[in-house]
């Protein structure tokens, strides 16, 4: 406990974040990288085509993990601006920062590859069912927290708006999460749960799952490179700063 | 290995449109993801550089004129 307090402690100052986050941030990049490779080709080459999709069902493999890394985002970004509005910790204004585009090109990669793969399986591009819908909501709350903190010019207000839109938007995730179960639309059900086994043969789960954890870890990697781009820009008067600055000059 | 060839990998069993330009817009989704904050980093290690070098010959420069209002 006591370990814990000085970790959160230390959180609040941005240069030993920055010096602590480099390596793990080049390290989660590189392993997901990698994981995401294995997965995707996995998927695409070896896994067996569906009884019913046939080949059209491979885009799973980068629909699913863009989907879930973009709520997983939200849920972050949402939990880091409620540490913002609490504590006042800068750090936390840095993750919804570095977080929002992030989240954001995976909800756009998510939204458009299921557009593709609903087009062979349901016969229709777009449908407004519950989970597409609630999906692009999400997609117009990043836009939205991106575009608050660009619009208000005091950065430090700028910051508390984004993270007041960041924590009420949560409201979205268990809608997405159930909107599957709740209304029985065109959408399919989760493949993983937490209380029963897959409904899919190992085969075609296995890849899934090292896409999706690859997809994690490739996500915590940009993100801490991103806070650490954060923790530069607002440091950049300062003196360890200054010292890095002339040291990466040619 | 779920295909016999090459040909009939890239066919993906006739859903070929579907599924490669899915996979074209994730792995640039990837890319972007990949490559922005590393440029913002370049970006500022050469901004902050430029402001500094400025800083140093702005103080030099000073320090220049004072020696010569000395030796006058």
């Amino acid at each position: 406990m006591g370990r814990l307090k000085t970790v959160w402690h230390r959180l609040g100052s941005p240069r030993w974040f920055f010096e602590i986050s480099g390596p793990w941030a080049i390290g989660a990049t590189a392993i997901g990288l990698t994981g995401i490779v294995v997965g995707l080709a996995w998927g695409l080459a070896i896994a067996p085509p569906d009884y019913l999709q046939g080949n059209s069902f491979r885009i799973m493999y980068l629909h699913v993990p863009a989907a879930i890394l973009s709520e997983s985002c939200y849920i972050l970004m949402g939990l880091a601006g409620a540490v913002l509005l609490i504590w006042r910790m800068k750090l936390a204004d840095m993750v919804v920062a570095a977080a929002a585009p992030i989240g954001a090109v995976f909800c756009v990669v998510a939204l458009l590859t299921g557009a593709i793969w609903g087009r062979p399986t349901w016969g229709t591009w777009w449908v407004w069912d519950a989970r597409t819908t609630s999906m692009l909501v999400l997609l117009f709350l990043y836009f939205g927290v991106m575009a608050l903190r660009q619009a208000v010019p005091r950065e430090e207000t700028a910051g508390r708006a984004a993270a007041i839109l960041a924590v009420v938007g949560m409201v979205d995730i268990p809608i997405i999460k159930y909107s599957v179960d709740w209304w029985l639309t065109l959408h399919q059900t989760s493949t993983f749960k937490l209380t029963s086994a897959p409904s899919m043969p190992a085969e075609m789960y296995l890849p899934l799952l090292v896409s999706v954890l690859g997809f994690y870890a490739f996500f915590f990697g940009v993100l801490l490179f991103g806070v650490g781009n954060e923790v530069l820009v607002r440091e950049r008067r300062t003196q360890w700063v200054n010292d890095l600055v002339r040291s990466r000059q040619p | 290995m779920s295909f016999a060839s090459w040909h009939d990998f890239l066919y993906m069993g006739g859903h070929y449109p579907f599924v490669w330009s899915a996979y074209a817009i994730g792995v640039l989704g990837i890319v972007v993801t990949l490559l922005r904050p590393l440029r913002a980093r370049r970006r500022f290690f050469a901004e902050q550089g430029q402001r500094l070098r400025r800083q140093t010959s702005l103080e030099s420069g000073n320090a220049e004129r004072v020696d010569a209002s000395r030796s006058s």
